[in-house]
């Protein structure tokens, strides 16, 4: 995606939270985040589940009520008053939260009567989102009868229907088949392209990677590295990752494995050795036999390139689906 | 899009909530009629035709008797449609979907979407007490004879649809969906059985623990109140019936409103 050139001031902040605290009880949920997001890009809150993505995205979308800290959205405090905040926010909750008592056409048209449109302007705005979402030919059907995605694709158009300042999008393309997450990468990047500040969260790295302008990395409520896809990359990215699933003496494995040339750094993790390479060629023949000749049995090995995913792990020790 | 002022905002998503729920209901109004029409149908139908057709006479003097199971009819079907016309949907919207999401999006604090929701439903109540009254007219086997004071029925109506839909709140904000037949088994019927519908509190007198147990029966407010707002029926003292129908009104909305917010802020 597009990168701040140095040349450029840096945009206004649509958000921003500062030392942001949520508790559950002892589960620390979010914990002391400081997050600018700026306006027109398209954000990224990465992490695996439990990471507190959802419960920020909560936060500052008033569903959760903050232990402590503070969040303003364009300058707004978003604890204080609801119906501020609301005419600021677009939400696309995880769920599938569309009316179901009422047709396509009708839960665009009542959103737009509770954020104060007339009835005509209610009418029109229902008419210009459903050609922009390609809805038009569904107005009239039940909402319970629309796909995955085309539900997917209504929330987002009910959430912008009355031009909120920043559109928020939990998990948006959880449960989505392939093809209809692309169609959703394509209606958020017109909408990027159009101006709109997005904040995502998503546990797919290749969504944050493909999407966002600038993505912050979660893990167990802390924000662990926040930056432009390329920058974290280069910064945290290690070339190429080879994760070696084997049984037998791993440590020892680890250990033979660090000395081979290329090999900057070999780990064990839960499932076998992790490795870390500086050069690529050649390296996989090159581990694979020396774990043969110490008599470990390989089951299989992964190879990665560098990609948020190994960022996250450098960060974490974990992988994002563990 | 203008930004509004926090209370413009919220009267406007106010209104606009209630025009939802309105606009839902005229889409549903072929459901909603007979859910709302057949009970009130069928009580007047069994206790104001078939019995005194078959010589089975209630209450002595039957016409009075009609006048008298009126109000309570009126009555048990505001409760009624205030009960299930807010909690059923709010059980819906608070089910595994979580629609309730969307609602709560509208640009108001917490409180205001769940008001709108209990004006709506209030709406609702009053119209099926209005359509009581024409059963009234057409299907007792003897003319009943109301006296209608309108101040109080003017007054009183509004109030005791307030109150029922309040009740649908309290119970759409405890009840998950699975818990509905604990709600109208154990909760709605009891209430609507010994809810002073069929007879006037006083005449309870005999069975002395019952009319004091029945005191804390909402519904007995209700009977009790269109009983002096329709008849010359002996009823309870308007300064009981007001005061309790306030009260039971602010704990019920007031609990309700807190456990919505409950149910949709972590």
């Amino acid at each position: 995606m597009t990168e701040p050139t140095a040349l450029t001031e840096p945009a206004p902040l649509a958000i921003r939270t500062s030392k942001l605290t949520k508790h559950y009880g002892d589960l620390v949920a979010v914990d002391h985040l400081d997050l600018d997001v700026r306006r027109g890009e398209i954000f990224g809150l990465l992490g695996p589940n439990g990471a507190g993505k959802s419960t920020t995205a909560g936060l500052l979308t008033y569903r959760v009520i903050p232990t402590s800290g503070t969040a303003e959205v364009e300058g707004i405090d978003a604890f204080k008053s609801p119906a501020l905040l609301k005419q600021l926010i677009g939400v696309v909750p995880q769920s599938n939260t569309l009316d179901r008592s009422l047709s396509v056409y009708d839960n665009l048209y009542h959103h737009g009567r509770f954020f104060g449109l007339s009835a005509k302007q209610a009418r029109a705005a229902t008419d210009e989102q459903l050609a922009r979402f390609r809805l038009t030919e569904r107005a009239k059907a039940p909402v319970f009868a629309l796909s995955g995605g085309l539900a997917q694709r209504l929330m987002v158009a009910r959430a912008v229907l009355h031009s909120p300042a920043v559109l928020f999008l939990d998990e948006p393309t959880s449960g989505l088949d392939p093809q209809s997450r692309l169609a959703l990468w394509d209606v958020l990047r017109e909408l990027h392209a159009a101006g709109q500040t997005i904040l995502l969260t998503t546990h797919y790295m290749e969504e944050a990677d493909a999407l966002c302008d600038r993505v912050a990395i979660m893990d167990h409520g802390r924000l662990l590295a926040l930056d432009t896809p390329a920058a974290l990359k280069a910064t945290y990215g290690t070339g190429t990752l080879i994760t070696v699933s084997a049984t037998g003496d791993l440590a020892a494995l680890a250990i033979e494995l660090g000395y081979l040339d290329g090999v900057d750094e070999a780990t064990t993790v839960a499932e076998g050795v992790r490795v870390k390479l500086s050069r690529r060629d050649g390296m996989v023949a090159a581990i694979v036999s020396t774990a043969e000749r110490m008599g470990v049995d390989v089951r299989d090995v992964a190879i990665a390139q560098s990609t948020l995913e190994t960022v996250f792990i450098h960060l974490t020790g974990r992988d994002l689906r563990e | 899009m203008n930004r509004r002022s926090a209370g413009a905002a919220s009267w406007i998503a106010f209104r606009a909530l209630v025009g939802r729920d309105l606009a839902v209901l005229r889409q549903t109004i072929k459901q909603f009629l007979p859910r709302v029409i057949l009970q009130p149908l069928l009580l007047m139908f069994v206790f104001t035709y078939v019995f005194p057709k078959i010589g089975q006479g209630i209450g002595g003097a039957n016409h009075q008797f009609s006048t008298l199971l009126m109000a309570g009819v009126v009555a048990t079907a505001m409760f009624f449609q205030g009960v299930q016309g807010v909690a059923l949907p709010l059980v819906q919207e608070f089910g595994f979907t979580r629609e309730i999401e969307d609602r709560i999006m509208a640009p108001a604090p917490l409180w205001v979407v769940a008001a709108a929701k209990v004006a709506s439903g209030a709406l609702q109540t009053m119209f099926a007490g209005l359509l009581v009254f024409p059963i009234g007219l057409f299907v007792p086997a003897d003319t009943i004879h109301l006296h209608i004071n309108w101040l109080i029925l003017l007054t009183l109506a509004p109030l005791v649809a307030i109150c029922a839909a309040s009740f649908g709140m309290f119970f759409g904000t405890r009840f998950e969906a699975r818990q509905l037949p604990v709600l109208f088994g154990i909760i709605v019927v009891p209430i609507t059985f010994l809810g002073c519908t069929y007879y006037p509190w006083r005449a309870l007198r005999p069975i002395r623990w019952l009319q004091v147990a029945v005191l804390i029966n909402p519904l007995m407010y209700f009977a009790e109140g269109f009983r002096a707002a329709l008849t010359r029926s002996p009823h309870i003292s308007l300064l009981v019936i007001y005061p309790a129908l306030v009260a039971f009104t602010t704990v019920l909305a007031w609990t309700g409103f807190r456990q919505f917010r409950n149910r949709v802020m972590s």
